[in-house]
């Protein structure tokens, strides 16, 4: 789909004064599993509003040649930048397929968009096998189950042909075995495109990520493998405010029951 | 909406026509039809708030502006028609040696005058929808703010008498293009127009919920920010469905004029504004149907009690308001779809989707 990497240098967020996102710069390539972590404030969500043009950011922002920070959130989704939020958030009234018709819509004519639609697109049926759905179509998004609307989520920005997926804790909230299935599910769609995950399930992390950045107050803290990032005794102090405990295990759960909750109309 | 659903939609249309059309003309007074033609009136603008509203969550408080646009063309149209080659009466009682002012000269011609009634509303729609919409306002700031117009308008024409005819209006039309509007046939015809625009309109409306600009209009009504992060600027979507529901009452007011006989400030205010909106909340928003058929119960009440019971019609208007809200929030046409689920599961209630969606829109 695209050689194109996401290149962030040096960005900056601030909220009158609080700086919220100090300098960081981390980039993702086509392939890969990127996360995004750390604790609760450290800035991870604020990189991808920020990325995505819901918070002014300042630095840079690349995805291959174009610059993405400074543009409004439509067009920056047009170059092909997509995005889900910590709380699932679909068209509770309409049915799985209509969601999935809208995110495709973006490059239909305006005309098109006065008649009514005739048929699945093929791109919506192919992600509805990719996300386990096909068996929904006709079923309405807000019934769906909470996992269920996360990989609508995904789905629709696979049909929206996304680029890049910045997907904000994809997996809060969902059993092991849905956890399982999702990690997988973006395994195989990280074969053709960018993905960035920020989660602060450290379990979810270990088995699934390529590479990890461990943000802290606003700062890069850690970059590299899984295991290179486990080893770095800053982590560690982070995550268990004593540098003597080196056993990775104590990681595996932070609990955050705050995030789920985490307001996500910023503008 | 369903494939089936929508076929069996259109076939209610079908119906409505033929109540509308063909049984109403045959069963009714000359009378009551054309308390029935107005009434059509307030419907075609009540099928624009529905789209604008229930499906698009933008609270028209300030449709009269729209309904003034269409109704003003009109009467001056009428006004200048009826006057022939003098000065309207009304002004030379104010000022006999003044000229016609400047902006009714256009509207002697009967191509301008149809133009105006469907342009005007479209090119102010369109500027003050782009105005506000791309500056993302929305919820009760956008509401105030049409609400506020269709005050200001009122009071403007209000305050030039001479030129608008005030609080007094513009009555005593003669001629409708052409034809005596004191001869029945003429009068049943102008009723005729105006049923079959609501048709038209109903038909229009019902093409755009079953296409994907409708599904889209839902959408952007639910969830704006995520329609913008699907690449689509909501601004636009909610701006189509804007000058739609202006392009409607102007075309309400417009035939309003004819009906009726006579425009004021007063069919275009602030309260005036309201009860159209009144209507629609009464048959429900969403529904196809629910907006029109609410504004004609609305209207009925009006001139039935309003009439003989008027100070007594105000209370019953607002209670029915309230048990609409508290027991129905999305209208008399919601009724039969809770009825058949309160019958399937007894003690599930079905939760008021859209009321909830639209407390977010005004909290953000």
């Amino acid at each position: 789909m695209t050689d194109a990497s996401l290149v962030v240098t040096d960005l900056r967020v601030e909220f009158s004064g609080f700086v919220a996102v100090g300098g960081v710069s981390f980039d993702a390539h086509p392939g890969e599993v990127r996360f995004l972590i750390g604790p609760n404030g450290a800035g991870k969500t604020t990189c991808i509003d920020a990325i995505t043009g819901l918070s002014k950011g300042t630095g840079s922002a690349r995805l291959g040649e174009k610059e993405l920070l400074g543009k409004q959130v439509h067009k920056i989704v047009r170059l092909g930048v997509g995005r889900t939020f910590q709380t699932a958030s679909v068209f509770d009234e309409l049915t799985v397929l209509q969601n999935l018709d809208i995110a495709a819509g973006r490059h239909r004519s305006p005309i098109s968009l006065l008649r009514a639609r005739r048929g699945v697109d093929p791109s919506i049926e192919q992600a509805l096998e990719e996300t386990g759905l096909s068996g929904e179509l006709a079923t309405q998004a807000g019934i769906l189950s909470h996992g269920q609307k996360q990989w609508l989520e995904i789905a629709m920005l696979l049909v929206q042909d996304a680029k890049v997926l910045l997907l904000d804790e994809p997996v809060a909230g969902m059993s092991h075995d849905e956890r399982t299935a999702t990690g997988e599910l973006l395994q195989r769609i990280a074969a053709k495109r960018i993905v960035l995950v920020v989660e602060h399930d450290m379990d979810f992390m270990r088995r699934f990520a390529t590479r990890v950045t461990v943000l802290h107050q606003g700062k890069v803290l850690s970059q590299g493998s899984v295991a290179e990032v486990q080893a770095d005794p800053k982590v560690q102090e982070v995550y268990l405010g004593t540098a003597g405990a080196a056993t990775t295990a104590a990681m595996s759960v932070v609990p955050e029951p705050v995030a789920a909750t985490k307001n996500r109309t910023e503008d | 909406m369903t494939k089936s659903k929508s076929w069996l939609s259109l076939s209610g249309i079908g119906v409505f026509a033929v109540l509308l059309l063909a049984v109403a003309p045959l069963m009714l007074t000359d009378h009551w039809l054309n308390n029935l033609g107005k009434y059509c009136c307030w419907a075609i603008a009540a099928v624009g708030i529905g789209l604008a509203w229930g499906r698009g969550g933008m609270l028209v408080m300030g449709q009269g502006v729209f309904f003034a646009l269409g109704a003003y063309s009109m009467a001056m149209h009428l006004t200048l028609e009826t006057a022939g080659d003098r000065i309207p009466g009304f002004m030379v009682l104010y000022d006999p040696l003044a000229p016609l002012p400047m902006f009714w000269e256009p509207f002697r011609s009967a191509t301008f005058t149809l133009l105006a009634i469907v342009l005007l509303p479209v090119i102010v729609a369109g500027i003050l929808g782009y105005a506000l919409f791309k500056r993302r306002v929305k919820g009760a700031y956008f509401a105030i703010l049409t609400q506020a117009l269709a005050v200001a308008l009122a009071v403007l024409i209000s305050s030039t008498i001479r030129e608008t005819g005030g609080d007094t209006g513009l009555s005593d039309f003669k001629y409708f293009f052409g034809f005596v509007l004191n001869d029945p046939a003429n009068k049943a015809m102008v009723y005729f127009i105006a049923a079959a625009l609501l048709i038209v309109c109903l038909l229009a409306v019902w093409q755009l919920y079953r296409s994907r600009f409708g599904e889209l209009l839902v959408a952007t009504r639910d969830a704006e920010e995520r329609v913008r992060f699907l690449g689509y600027d909501p601004a636009n979507v909610k701006l189509v469905a804007f000058i739609v529901s202006a392009l409607m009452a102007s075309i309400g007011g417009a035939l309003f004029v004819p009906i009726v006989g006579i425009i004021t400030p007063a069919e275009i205010g602030a309260a005036a504004s309201i009860l159209m909106i009144a209507g629609v909340a009464f048959g429900g928003r969403a529904s196809l149907f629910g907006p029109a058929l609410g504004a004609m119960a609305v209207g009925w009440g009006q001139s039935s009690l309003g009439s003989t019971w008027p100070e007594g019609w105000t209370y019953i208007l607002g209670l029915l308001f309230i048990v609409v809200v508290l027991f129905l929030p999305n209208g008399l046409s919601s009724l039969p779809a809770r009825l058949a689920a309160a019958r399937r599961k007894p003690d599930v209630q079905p939760t008021p989707v859209i009321v909830a969606a639209e407390l977010e829109e005004v909290r953000s």
